[in-house]
């Protein structure tokens, strides 16, 4: 059967059909709309206001270089200036090549590049000495609990470098939909209600941070960059399989194909999404070490990395939280704990890991949040 | 009985990797009794072009979820999918979506 005409320019063929409205446009129509819905995003929620000094978190992969394109070309009407921000993590074989397609894209671009490795602001802690230190205890290393946090402080760092005023990330609807999924299969119940805004303001010294694709269905981002002959890195990381959001990813695959509408109808319902009052989370301190925000005396990077210095890298993950802090451990109640007052320990009160559950027990995944750490982080 | 039929086939987005790292190739495929269709055109790819990991590429009769399938530039949603019936010189192009941005 032939494909129907566009139904904006009548003139062209069309070349997809929105999963949403179903409108059928060409390639040209598509791209213009997209930009226009970036757009839209961007000055609806006035994330980044004339003047901004962006840093876009830049990977070489598809999402951050499908936003670098867009705020390129979108740049002037809105009057911020960009940075591209490259982290590298430390990957042998992996980062290294994706690093190479971020330096062709910025010279292309004609974008400032600044790259900060995990190496130089975590004491020599590349992610592939994570892995190693994390192997072998039997059950999931975790890597991409320590490199989804780490990589948002080095982030931090690096748009601080370049004098930023707004972070930028290139999070599409996806990404956000597995986040959600993530978070209701862990019982994250703090995260769930928190990570649905668009972006988190700032709080304490953390720079705002936002993503302009949090709208744009995965599908629709690969698509831009095929009708806008854009290049990028597409290999995936060497310790993705074992990353926890691979089942969230396969749940939502299948889910897209019996209804289209499901990822950004997921997304939206996060947004609408209300905690009951018991669930939660009190306001969030300081770092007694960094000064950044967090919800107990450490926050979650310096708690990783302690761990990971004091060869116990389990430390700040799950059950081990508790010795970071010279706490004595809980006699059974957690709300009778008063070394647990530092923020409630939720393990048996509410599912809530927007407070580190000390006892985490099965839950090794539950971590403290730091209020810019609010978005998907693995 | 559909008549031999000349079609390119392209791989991106990483799908690639599971041929070889070639991203475009030249297919001639061979007639036979019914006509050329996407569906068989998989079995094809299958059993000629594939060199690992089939059900990276590969579910069921379908190409697995996350993997774009595009027809001279057009969603193969937009023309029937599986069943969309190959012409000479096409061009298929399956693009994976599966993997960190």
């Amino acid at each position: 059967m032939p494909a129907p005409t566009c139904s904006s320019c009548h003139a062209a063929r069309a070349a997809l059909r929105r999963p949403r409205s179903g409108q059928a446009l060409c390639g040209s129509c598509f791209c213009a709309t997209f930009e226009a819905e970036v757009l839209h995003t961007v000055l609806a929620g006035h994330l980044l206001p004339p003047g901004a000094v962006v840093a876009v978190g830049a990977s070489g992969g598809k999402d951050s270089t499908v936003l670098a394109h867009v705020l390129r070309e979108l740049a002037p009407r809105l009057g911020i200036t960009l940075h591209l921000v490259a982290v590298d993590e430390g990957i042998g074989g992996y980062r290294d090549a994706a690093l190479e397609a971020v330096s062709s894209q910025a010279a292309r671009w004609e974008l400032p590049l600044t790259i900060v490795a995990y190496a130089d602001l975590f004491g020599g802690w590349t992610m592939d000495a994570v892995a190693r230190s994390t192997a072998g205890s039997g059950r999931s290393r975790s890597c991409c609990t320590f490199c989804g946090v780490l990589r948002r402080r080095a982030l931090e760092e690096g748009a601080r470098l370049v004098g930023a005023s707004h972070i930028v990330t290139g999070h599409n609807a996806d990404d956000m939909a597995e986040t959600v999924l993530m978070n209701f299969l862990r019982g994250d119940a703090g995260r769930l209600a928190r990570g649905g805004v668009l972006g988190s303001a700032g709080e304490g010294c953390a720079l705002p941070r936002c993503r302009p694709l949090q709208f744009a269905s995965q599908k629709e981002v690969v698509l831009y960059a095929h009708f806008r002959r854009l290049r990028y890195f597409s290999e995936e990381c060497v310790y993705a399989p074992e990353a926890f959001r691979g089942h969230a990813r396969d749940l939502l695959k299948r889910l897209e194909a019996a209804r289209p509408s499901a990822v950004l109808d997921l997304v939206h319902s996060a947004e609408r999404l209300a905690l009951a009052p018991a669930a939660r989370p009190p306001p969030p301190g300081t770092c007694s070490r960094c000064g950044a925000l967090a919800s107990h005396t450490l926050c979650q990077a310096c708690a990783l990395l302690d761990g990971l210095n004091r060869g116990l890298p389990r430390l700040a993950i799950g059950k081990g939280r508790r010795v970071l802090e010279d706490k004595p451990p809980l006699s059974g109640n957690p709300s009778s704990d008063p070394a647990a007052s530092q923020g409630p320990c939720t393990c048996e009160q509410s599912r809530d890991g927007a407070t580190l559950c000390g006892d985490g027990g099965d839950r090794a995944e539950a971590t403290c949040v730091l209020q810019s750490d609010l978005s998907p982080t693995e | 009985m559909a008549a031999p039929l000349c079609v390119e086939v392209q791989f991106g987005g990483g799908a690639e990797l599971l041929f070889d790292g070639v991203k475009k190739h030249q297919v001639t495929l061979p007639g036979q009794e019914g006509p050329w269709d996407i569906r068989n055109l998989l079995v094809w790819i299958k059993k000629n072009l594939l060199k690992e990991r089939p059900e990276l590429f590969i579910q069921g009769e379908s190409v697995r979820p996350g993997i774009l399938v595009l027809i001279n530039d057009a969603d193969w949603e937009l023309l029937g999918e599986l069943d969309y019936q190959l012409q000479d010189q096409d061009s298929i192009l399956f693009i994976s979506t599966l993997h960190g941005g």
